[in-house]
């Protein structure tokens, strides 16, 4: 899979648990509560879609690393593939 | 009595299974018409339920929905639509004089059925259980989620009442008024029951849930085929303040809170107590400062249980048997039983009778059980021509806890 289809597939994410927001045009190097109303429990949201939809496990320390569409893209890509 | 210590009610925000606004609900009250339809409840199938259809996203985003509740989202519309019909100035006012009292019958049950049916479809790992879960079930959560939407600072809790809730936090309202805790409340009562099946199968298993092949029919209290509960969704939240500050900003005023009482049976878990409902509704008599006979319309809370009905006419008899200008109606056969907001709807669809003069009667009785008869109940047609000055309403609940709350019409 690649990073590109991994960040389609947090895009899709959001737009599910925050469905006010256009995510259309979100930019990858920005941080994503900077650019959309998203709080804390959205990001467990986030993490919650991740595991329920995909088999994704994202520790606690690891929350961080979804700060961007593009951090995202580099950590979970790897994750997604582990999986097969 | 000084204007600051009387109570009245300046706004009525609500939504009824056939009503989103006071003129709606009214207009179907007047023209006999109910509305119940028909869920398709988890583990139980079809059965008749009273359905709100109000827009939820006049005022919330759909962020909000899918985070909070659906009695958080019934609340918002009530205290929205009654701070819209009050006339307040919300823009200057201080958001930490309002209170937001809402009464609920329960609150929990929806999310977390809901939340064990989801960790069932992940044989059963609690790590699927979601972290909304508890904001979404702390029993303050109707009202907070008020808060949350519109900006109010000051205090706010639900009043877990059973079914006394509706008037239960009317009267919560009114006592912080009159301490001074708030310069306007928010009270009144919610319920988002209908989503639990928790609730119908209690009903259900307890011999208590209505059934009829035609839902509009279900709920017939007072009539000889009754046969229990239609479980309904709803909320009424009235916008009360103290006399003074209503004259101060000349606004309109839809009656004024004269007397209340809550007491206890302390005698059954759910069977009713006849004896101490009339001493409730007297206490409240008392405290109007009114005899029987002063009072126009009472209210019935009758639910079409066999038992409730008749104990709730043999305490009605008791206190307003020799009152020949008392009337008396119900509103659950057009709505079936709201819950947390039986009493505050059903008092909202009595209220136009002090402009309009019209009793607004009690439906599907087709044949009235002789144990429930008495001398002005209101059937099947409205009574009209009726000065009404006063109403009490009654509204009582499980563990034996009765509720009477009389409105007068307003006057200097």
């Amino acid at each position: 899979m690649t990073k590109e289809e991994v960040q389609k597939i947090v895009i899709d994410i959001i737009e599910e648990i925050a469905p006010d927001e256009d995510v259309s045009d979100i930019k990858p190097e920005v941080r994503l509560r900077d650019q959309l109303d998203l709080d804390s429990m959205d990001f467990l949201d986030i993490v919650m879609e991740l595991r329920k939809q995909h088999g994704i496990e994202v520790p606690e320390e690891d929350y961080p690393k979804l700060a961007s569409l593009e951090s995202c893209g580099e950590y979970l890509t790897p994750k997604f593939n582990e999986k097969g | 009595m000084e204007d600051d210590r009387r109570i009245v009610i300046t706004g009525v925000g609500m939504t009824a299974p056939n009503g989103n606004d006071l003129d709606e609900y009214r207009t179907n009250l007047l023209e006999c018409r109910a509305r119940i339809g028909k869920l398709d409840l988890r583990y139980m199938g079809e059965t008749p339920a009273g359905i709100c259809d109000f827009d939820s996203l006049r005022h919330q985003k759909k962020r909000e929905l899918r985070v909070g509740t659906r009695a958080g989202s019934v609340s918002i519309y009530c205290a929205r639509e009654g701070l819209a019909d009050s006339g307040l100035d919300w823009e200057s006012m201080d958001s930490n004089r309002i209170g937001v009292y809402v009464g609920t019958t329960e609150h929990g049950n929806v999310e977390t059925e809901n939340e064990v049916y989801n960790i069932s479809q992940f044989d059963y790992d609690t790590r699927f259980w979601s972290h909304h879960h508890n904001p979404r079930t702390v029993a303050n959560n109707p009202a907070g989620e008020v808060t949350l939407n519109l900006g109010i600072h000051g205090p706010h809790y639900t009043i877990g009442a059973a079914c006394a809730a509706g008037n239960a936090g009317m009267i919560q309202g009114a006592q912080m008024l009159l301490l001074g805790e708030v310069d306007v409340a928010l009270a009144g009562g919610v319920s988002e029951s209908i989503r639990s099946f928790g609730i119908f199968a209690g009903f259900r298993s307890q011999g208590a849930l209505a059934t009829h092949i035609d839902p509009n029919q279900a709920s017939r209290p007072f009539d000889m085929e009754r046969n229990g509960i239609v479980v309904s969704e709803g909320g009424a939240l009235y916008v009360l303040e103290r006399l003074s500050d209503a004259k101060k900003r000349g606004a309109n005023i839809v009656g004024e809170i004269s007397g209340w009482c809550i007491n206890s049976d302390a005698s059954d878990y759910v069977l009713p107590n006849a004896e101490r409902q009339a001493e409730c509704m007297e206490r409240a008599l008392k405290m109007a400062k009114l005899n029987s006979d002063d009072i126009d319309i009472v209210s019935t809370h009758a639910t079409a249980t066999k038992q409730g009905d008749i104990q709730e006419c043999k305490a009605v008899r008791s206190v307003f048997g020799k009152s020949e200008k008392t009337y008396v109606n119900n509103t659950k056969s057009y709505i079936g039983h709201c819950m947390g907001a039986a009493g505050a709807l059903e008092l909202a669809g009595n209220l136009p009778s002090f402009s309009d003069g019209i009793i607004h009667p009690t439906i599907n009785v087709d044949s009235l059980d002789p144990e429930c008869e008495l001398p002005n109940l209101v059937i099947n047609t409205p009574k009209e021509g009726v000065k009404v000055d006063a109403i009490l309403n009654s509204s009582f609940g499980m563990l034996g806890i009765n509720s009477a709350l009389i409105i007068r019409r307003f006057s200097e």
